[in-house]
């Protein structure tokens, strides 16, 4: 029977991984112990507990990931809560994968690309990040500039380490708020790194992070010399169904869920400034 | 076209209902809505407007989704449920019936709602002519003729007489099985006289001309930063009154609910006028009833037209005589309007 989009399918958490105090990464098969779907970087997923409710979350794993989905979720709501304390082997729900995604296969090809992230922000970046990395032929050179609040924090810290600082043709610029006595890298919020770098501002950049970051960020990149149709983000609202009938994740006449969530900032320009 | 004596209509409800659900405008201590006929139920064909819009038969307040069975780490879906329920709906006005032009619109494009096409693909319309129309409604506004309205059988109350004209093949089907109660009409004049004097009604009435020029997508960003918001959202309590009674507003929420046999998921209507709708873990991009209410008179008159090509609005006036404030589409589309321009 043709199920309505709204009527989720189970999965199986068969890892989770601790990041950060706050966020944990948990990997998800189907029943069948295979990948749920097929995705485009940044695009979402709805999981559930039933009886506590449903969210929606970016994808994090990358599409060239054949073997299963991976959510890095951070501990702020009820649904996040309960996803935080289950243990391996814990069944959800999962329906999607919904949104546009990045244009990976048609307006960043062949681009430099500039990643620049902060604290749980990285999770969507991670799938683009991964699948330049194995599609590596197709895209220019790479700078990854990511922040959060204190070292502990940062989302990944393992893969950028041991996998993305030693890839090549990769630059990745590690920052955090406050110094800490564990930490001997860069101190400083994001958007002034991204100043000091002094970024190549012909390459094409993708912003995700808290909205006073993306909002600096973006005044800094212009004033690098970035046009906002260079620069790409993703967004999130409040969504109950991601196929644009609850109402809830418009941001004028666009609805989040299925016109993004990823957005280029001059098209974001023109809409109303209430996201 | 046929007709039945009004009088020996509970037949003809009967007749329907021996193979249907049938939708009727029902009185229940003053108020008037579409309700499931039961033989003494007390119809009321002659109000105008029920409470509520006939949104329900296709898109219910409460619709369970899907029942989930919960065992330590297991879960187990349950069985898609569809309504399977044959419908009639009788007595829709031509703004309700348009209503549903603009769910469709909603609901059936990308990703379509099985739950909601199951029903509409099992309910036959028939509409009737609204022979006293008020000084709230102003239909006219969205192109909708009251005096002729579109629905699989349309139907007009003239002189003791309700004429009876199917459409298409859904009403020529149900047609076939109630003719026996009916006899020819051949008073096509009167009926024709009928709407005319419903036409020159409506066209007198106050909102019937209201001006719609510059709600569009190319007016988008103008219309969003009027100064006019904060006065004309001033009085609102944000009690989403008029979301409820709206026969074209579609939001909705999903919520679980814990029964002894699992956890069953449903959807529920929502408004956009509460202040938690869009309230998320990272903040709420609408947090003052300004935003709030300007989202919703948004919606109708710019976003849905800008995204479909039409007005998500009937001119049913339910919103008008609803209101606690007094506040409404009609003083929006006024104030924003072509008419009152900014400076």
């Amino acid at each position: 029977m043709n199920k309505d989009a709204l009527i989720p399918s189970v999965g199986v958490v068969t890892d989770i991984r601790k990041d950060t105090p706050d966020v944990k990464t948990f990997r998800v098969v189907g029943l069948d112990g295979k990948k749920p779907f097929e995705h485009i970087p940044g695009q979402c997923a709805f999981l559930s507990m039933p009886g506590v409710g449903e969210a929606l979350f970016s994808i994090t794993s990358s599409p060239t990931n054949e073997e299963y989905l991976e959510f890095s979720i951070k501990k702020c709501g009820c649904v996040t809560e309960w996803l935080h304390q289950m243990e391996v082997g814990q069944q959800i729900t999962i329906r999607g994968p919904y949104g546009n995604g990045f244009p990976v296969e048609t307006a960043f090809k062949g681009k430099d690309m500039v990643f620049i992230a902060g604290g749980i922000g990285l999770a969507p970046l991670r799938s683009v990040i991964n699948y330049v990395r194995d599609k590596r032929e197709n895209y220019g050179k790479v700078t990854i500039v990511y922040g959060s609040r204190s070292d502990a924090d940062l989302v990944d810290y393992e893969e950028i380490k041991n996998e993305w600082i030693g890839e090549k043709d990769f630059n990745v610029y590690l920052t955090i708020d406050r110094e800490t006595e564990t930490w001997d890298g860069h101190v400083g919020f994001v958007p002034n790194y991204v100043k000091d770098i002094g970024l190549d501002n012909t390459a094409t950049a993708v912003l995700c992070g808290p909205p006073i970051m993306i909002k600096f960020t973006l005044a800094n990149l212009q004033e690098l010399g970035f046009k906002t149709s260079q620069i790409y983000t993703t967004l999130e609202l409040k969504m109950k169904c991601a196929i644009g009938k609850c109402g809830r994740c418009n941001v004028g006449d666009k609805y989040v869920c299925k016109d993004g969530p990823v957005f280029r900032c001059d098209e974001l320009n023109e809409l109303p400034n209430e996201y | 076209m046929m007709k039945i004596s009004v009088k020996n209509l509970p037949e003809l409800y009967a007749k329907i209902a021996e193979e249907n659900s049938l939708y009727i405008p029902i009185n229940n201590k003053g108020n008037v809505n579409f309700k499931k006929w039961e033989q003494g139920a007390l119809v009321d064909l002659d109000r105008l407007k029920t409470v509520k819009s006939a949104k329900d038969v296709f898109f219910p307040q409460s619709q369970d989704l899907v029942n989930f069975e919960v065992n330590g780490k297991e879960i187990k879906v349950g069985e898609q449920v569809l309504p399977t329920d044959k419908q009639v709906i009788f007595g829709v006005r031509g703004c309700d019936a348009k209503s549903f032009e603009i769910l469709d619109m909603a609901f059936l494009e990308d990703f379509g709602d099985k739950f909601y096409e199951a029903r509409r693909e099992n309910t036959t319309i028939i509409t009737l002519a609204c022979g006293r129309p008020d000084e709230a409604c102003f239909c006219k506004v969205y192109g909708i003729d009251a005096a002729d309205p579109k629905g699989d059988i349309t139907t007009w109350i003239v002189d003791g007489y309700l004429y009876w004209m199917p459409n298409n093949d859904k009403g020529y089907d149900l047609t076939a099985k109630v003719k026996d109660l009916f006899a020819l009409g051949n008073d096509d004049d009167k009926v024709e006289a009928y709407k005319t004097e419903i036409r020159s009604i409506i066209d007198k009435l106050p909102y019937s001309h209201l001006n719609l020029k510059g709600f569009d997508a190319e007016h988008l960003m103008e219309k969003f930063d009027s100064k006019k918001w904060n006065e004309l959202s001033e009085a609102c309590l944000g009690c989403g009154t008029c979301t409820f009674v709206c026969p074209t507003c579609q939001c909705y929420d999903i919520k679980d609910f814990k029964t002894n046999k699992g956890v069953e998921r449903f959807r529920c209507w929502d408004s956009c006028m509460f202040s938690d709708f869009t309230k998320c873990a990272h903040g709420n991009p609408r947090t003052t009833q300004l935003q709030r209410f300007r989202q919703r008179f948004m919606h109708k008159l710019v976003y849905f037209h800008s995204n479909h090509g039409v007005y998500s609005c009937v001119g049913c006036g339910r919103c008008v005589q609803k209101c606690p404030s007094m506040l409404n589409i009609v003083k929006v589309i006024k104030a924003l309007g072509e008419d009152n321009k900014d400076e």
